[in-house]
């Protein structure tokens, strides 16, 4: 039985988060949809209204210019797709270093793997910034790894590691490892020991009963794993800007750098509004198709 | 085996620039490359910056407040999400508190401070950007993980005491603050501890959002590594490291006597 009282204060709970998000997360977006029809103007803000009144009747000024822009230019769609590469490969990278690694754990005695899981965690919650500075002193041309290797005689000049794609695919691997190694961790724990030791008793090799086991029934913990890498990893901007070079395409920092070095708020807003429609909408998409088949 | 020898490669690779880090917070020289003997000068350099001292206290309050916020709305949130059943905007609800969890950095930075402006302009609030403004778009994205770790909380958790109370005769905000609260405290302060971090730790959304007058410490040291490795950085590292080493490892310690205690 619910009186009125009740059914008043359940509306106002709903109302505050509501409100909160209606107003800081959803209205955004439909300002920066607003401002990506304007064009960049000298004035404070630095773009022209759409709405304005001229002799009491109402002008309303739309210009599909920067989206024109973003399609003639070819560095939108070329940043866009190279994001897509980077971070798919990145995830495939964190897979192939991860998943021994949660396999391991997962396997370990119960002493061991509290701590292999302490170690595991304990990265994740130091500054993600610092630890992509610190590939900085690893990377450069007279960093540690050049030092070591030209010490060794493994080369003669030092290698060009840091300001490349290759950083930037280091940089992502190592800051989003633990995203991987967690969900595969939780998945390998759970998978049945006894199919394992049917199979050896069976004359199966570690092999043939890894690839027929334990591989097929870890792969809704791939898949956790890698969204929790490719989503993040898509949008970065943190790294491709310390450790990319200028060539270094993500649209990310595209997005970064008309904002703030260009100043063109239209084209930024522009540029804002297409990620969110090619990359957001779909990925929410694909997560919502994702939760309906597991339920 | 042989991915016990992979694994082992794999916790060098998370470690080895961790702990060069710290090592070169001690190294004398400037230079990677070179030992320069023992010191702790760049420590004394680091508290000499009035500019990195200044920017983490403001991160530490902007941290402190918005973790707050995030855990207040976060647990309505999943409160609703988990106890309220249908009601009129449930599909749009649930889609503001995941999607957040999926947006890039940039769009959220982007669109929140396009918001402030129009807002500036329109009603005359928020009066330029700062503190507040970056507290407001922490509080929203740390919402979403909040709600997220309260929700799978609420799922797990036994509904019979709460019904058994309110069959009782306790009103529904009386079971909530005798029964649902506390069972549910522990993910609670685990949420607040990731609300805290993940505001700690942001650079781009802060870079948005901020006014001329306030920086966070991520912006500071995010201006400052720029321009190559400096050593100061190594030694304020060195400090984060070890502060959130140490709380792992109480928390750890307390857990495993918490399980030979029950096993």
């Amino acid at each position: 039985m619910m009186n009125w009282f009740q059914r008043r204060g359940r509306t106002i709970i709903i109302a505050i988060p509501m409100l909160w998000l209606l107003i800081f997360f959803l209205a955004p977006f439909f300002v920066v949809f607003k401002i990506s029809f304007a064009e960049i103007a000298r004035a404070r803000p630095p773009f022209t209204p759409l709405f304005s009144w001229e002799e009491s009747r109402l002008l309303i000024s739309l210009s599909l210019e920067n989206y024109a822009y973003l399609w003639d230019d070819t560095l939108y769609v070329k940043a866009y797709f190279s994001s897509m590469k980077i971070a798919f490969f990145s995830t495939v990278f964190a897979l192939l270093v991860g998943y021994p690694m949660a396999y391991v754990v997962a396997r370990s005695s119960d002493r061991w793997r509290n701590i292999l899981l302490m170690l595991v965690v304990l990265p994740f919650w130091t500054s993600f910034l610092l630890r992509v500075y610190a590939w900085i002193g690893f990377l450069k041309g007279n960093g540690l790894i050049n030092a070591l290797l030209l010490k060794l005689g493994l080369i003669n000049e030092p290698l060009i590691m840091l300001q490349t794609n290759f950083a930037v695919y280091v940089g992502i691997v190592y800051t989003y490892l633990p995203f991987m190694i967690l969900p595969l961790y939780a998945n390998l724990t759970k998978i049945d020991n006894t199919l394992l030791e049917a199979a050896e008793d069976l004359g199966a090799s570690k092999f043939v009963s890894f690839m027929t086991i334990t591989l097929p029934l870890s792969l809704p913990g791939i898949i956790a794993g890698s969204t929790l890498v490719f989503i993040p990893a898509i949008g970065e901007f943190v790294i491709p800007a310390l450790l990319g070079g200028p060539d270094t395409l993500m649209i990310g920092k595209v997005l970064w750098t008309e904002f703030f070095n260009n100043r063109d708020w239209p084209v930024a807003s522009a540029v804002a509004t297409a990620m969110l429609v090619l990359l957001v909408l779909p990925i929410m998409w694909m997560r919502r198709a994702a939760e309906e088949e597991v339920s | 085996m042989f991915f016990r020898i992979l694994s082992v490669f794999g916790f060098f690779f998370l470690y080895a620039p961790i702990a060069a880090l710290v090592f070169y917070s001690f190294n004398a020289s400037k230079l990677v490359t070179v030992w320069g003997g023992f010191s702790t000068k760049w420590y004394g350099e680091l508290f000499g910056d009035p500019q990195i001292l200044g920017a983490a206290w403001i991160s530490l309050k902007i941290a402190f407040i918005s973790a707050s916020i995030s855990v207040v709305l976060g647990t309505l949130a999943a409160l609703i999400m988990v106890r309220f059943g249908r009601f009129k905007g449930r599909t749009l609800f649930s889609g503001m508190i995941t999607a957040p969890l999926v947006m890039p950095e940039v769009i959220t930075g982007l669109s929140l401070l396009m918001l402030f402006i129009s807002l500036q302009g329109l009603i005359g609030w928020p009066v330029g950007r700062g503190l507040s403004t970056i507290v407001i778009a922490h509080s929203t994205f740390g919402l979403a993980f909040v709600a997220v770790i309260v929700q799978s909380r609420l799922v797990d958790m036994d509904k019979d005491i709460e019904e058994a109370a309110s069959d009782l005769g306790a009103r529904p905000v009386r079971v909530f603050f005798d029964i649902t609260l506390p069972m549910i405290l522990p993910a609670l302060v685990s949420a607040w501890l990731l609300a805290f971090t993940l505001s700690l730790d942001d650079l781009v959304i802060a870079s948005f959002v901020a006014g001329p007058g306030a920086s966070t410490l991520p912006m500071v040291i995010f201006s400052k590594v720029r321009l190559g490795v400096s050593p100061d950085i190594n030694a304020l590292a060195t400090i984060m490291i070890g502060i959130v080493g140490l709380g792992i490892f109480c928390a750890t310690l307390v857990m495993l006597r918490k399980s030979s205690r029950e096993g």
